[in-house]
């Protein structure tokens, strides 16, 4: 048998592509939402920690925050996925929202420290200088502060995409039919264990790439607002 | 209080973990005053200064503004702080806002000013400095004592009752410092009371009515500038002047 004849076989058979095609929305709604819920939580965490600190009465926010970082950053991805659906949420029939809600959760900790890092890169100055015409901290993060952080965090967010978009592949472990895992059930189903590895890889290095394209004109357009 | 004290600053205190800073200042700086700060680097001008509008908090001390002792937990900083322009080293203009943005930005959020009213008086202002035709424009695209002309005037949009001044030609290329002393002239010379930290000697000697000299984070000597510039009384400051002069 040819290698086209096997590709066919192997996809058009069943019309098992399709099998793809809904993994490949699986995957995507959950790197998107997890995107959503990381950036939130992210937020939430670099402006809580940007108040907090250097403030007595607020130590347990900071306090909080580092628990949730550290808690986080020491468990892999997959570890951390097992927990919510075998541990946390035992109930669930539907991988897909607690995969979310996990990668979700998973992000925000990597995504507090990019948005805390892309804040401290505005000069200090800005803030001095918006405190000194009499605003408030909350205002001159608002209007000073976070306008300029966006042009740093921006890119950053686009990388931790990037990273979250294929870290979905092990979503699989947990009743979730994501690109991966309906790339393991065609290859279980035929026996044909090259090609659907192959397309596996491909589709996601398209998606990559198509990514870190838009990412650099992104950055190209931040650049230019810079008036430099 | 006299009633023409703006500003009493009494036993004034600032420490950086072991190193003190401020060693018991006081001062009045009264309306119409127009202050000029010298010293060495290090000798705890800036942090004076910055200590004035809270920038940073004293360890100790008391600054009275409008009757109310700023170091005081319960006094509202952002209010009395719109009444207390300050201009920086650095300029320090928002790099994302237009220049106009920038002058209008405090007013009509923090005064509640009309959007019209507030670009009329910015503009207003930005003329008397020289600059009206770069309303539009970002921080980026002027030079360093357009930037700071700038930032003169975004303190002076908000109506403050003084002016503190951080060294606020020592980032300029020479050619460009005097422009901003010039508009600092004006401003002396239309009654605005000031405190300026500074190192042009020959500012402090023309505009100034009265000269501080910090030394080790205690006034060593202060008065009128004929007396500190002409006879000198405490050797630190004769030899300070000796190196700058």
């Amino acid at each position: 048998m040819s290698w086209i004849d096997q590709i066919k076989d192997t996809f058009l058979e069943d019309n098992r592509y399709m099998w793809m095609v809904e993994g490949l929305g699986n995957t995507l709604l959950i790197t998107v939402g997890a995107l959503v819920i990381g950036v939130i939580i992210g937020a939430l965490i670099a402006i809580a920690k940007y108040f907090s600190e250097g403030n007595k009465r607020l130590r347990w926010v900071n306090w909080i925050c580092d628990f949730y970082t550290t808690v986080i950053r020491g468990i892999p991805m997959t570890v951390l996925l097992l927990l919510f659906f075998f541990v946390i949420f035992v109930s669930a029939k539907d991988g897909v929202p607690v995969a979310i809600a996990a990668f979700g959760i998973n992000s925000g900790a990597y995504m507090a420290e990019l948005i805390r890092s892309g804040i401290n890169a505005v000069d200090k100055g800005q803030m001095e200088a918006a405190r000194s015409l009499g605003m408030s901290k909350g205002q001159a993060m608002a209007k000073i502060i976070l306008p300029q952080a966006v042009k740093y965090i921006l890119p950053a967010i686009g990388n931790e995409l990037i990273a979250l978009l294929k870290e979905t592949s092990v979503a699989g472990y947990v009743a979730v039919v994501d690109v991966t895992k309906a790339a393991t059930n065609i290859r279980n189903k035929t026996y044909d264990a090259v090609n659907p590895i192959l397309l596996l890889a491909l589709v996601y290095l398209v998606m990559v790439v198509v990514l870190t394209q838009l990412l650099a004109i992104l950055e190209r357009r931040l650049r230019k607002s810079d008036g430099k | 209080m006299e009633n023409n004290t703006v500003i009493q600053v009494r036993n004034l205190l600032k420490d950086f973990g072991k190193t003190q800073v401020l060693k018991g200042i006081d001062m009045d700086i009264h309306k119409g005053d127009v202050v000029c700060v010298i010293g060495a680097s290090g000798s705890g001008k800036s942090t004076f200064l910055r200590c004035l509008n809270m920038l940073e908090v004293p360890t100790g001390g008391s600054i009275i503004f409008e009757d109310a002792d700023l170091t005081n937990d319960k006094v509202d900083l952002n209010l009395h702080r719109q009444k207390m322009g300050m201009v920086f080293q650095q300029f320090n203009l928002f790099p994302h806002l237009t220049i106009l943005d920038n002058l209008t930005l405090a007013p009509i959020m923090l005064k509640k000013l009309p959007k019209a009213e507030a670009e009329e008086k910015a503009l207003a202002l930005l003329d008397r400095v020289g600059l009206a035709d770069r309303a539009k424009d970002y921080p980026n695209q002027l030079s360093g004592g357009q930037k700071q002309r700038v930032a003169i005037v975004r303190a002076l949009c908000m109506e403050p009752e003084v002016m503190l001044f951080d060294e606020p030609t020592s980032a300029l290329d020479p050619e460009m410092v005097g422009e901003v002393l010039e508009v600092m002239k004006d401003l002396a010379r239309g009654g605005m009371t000031m405190v300026v930290v500074t190192h042009e000697m020959g500012f402090a000697r023309e505009v100034s009515n009265r000269v501080v000299f910090l030394d080790d984070g205690v006034i060593a000597e202060e008065g009128a500038p004929a007396e500190i510039f002409d006879a000198p009384k405490c050797e630190r400051l004769q030899n300070f002047l000796s190196k700058v002069l």
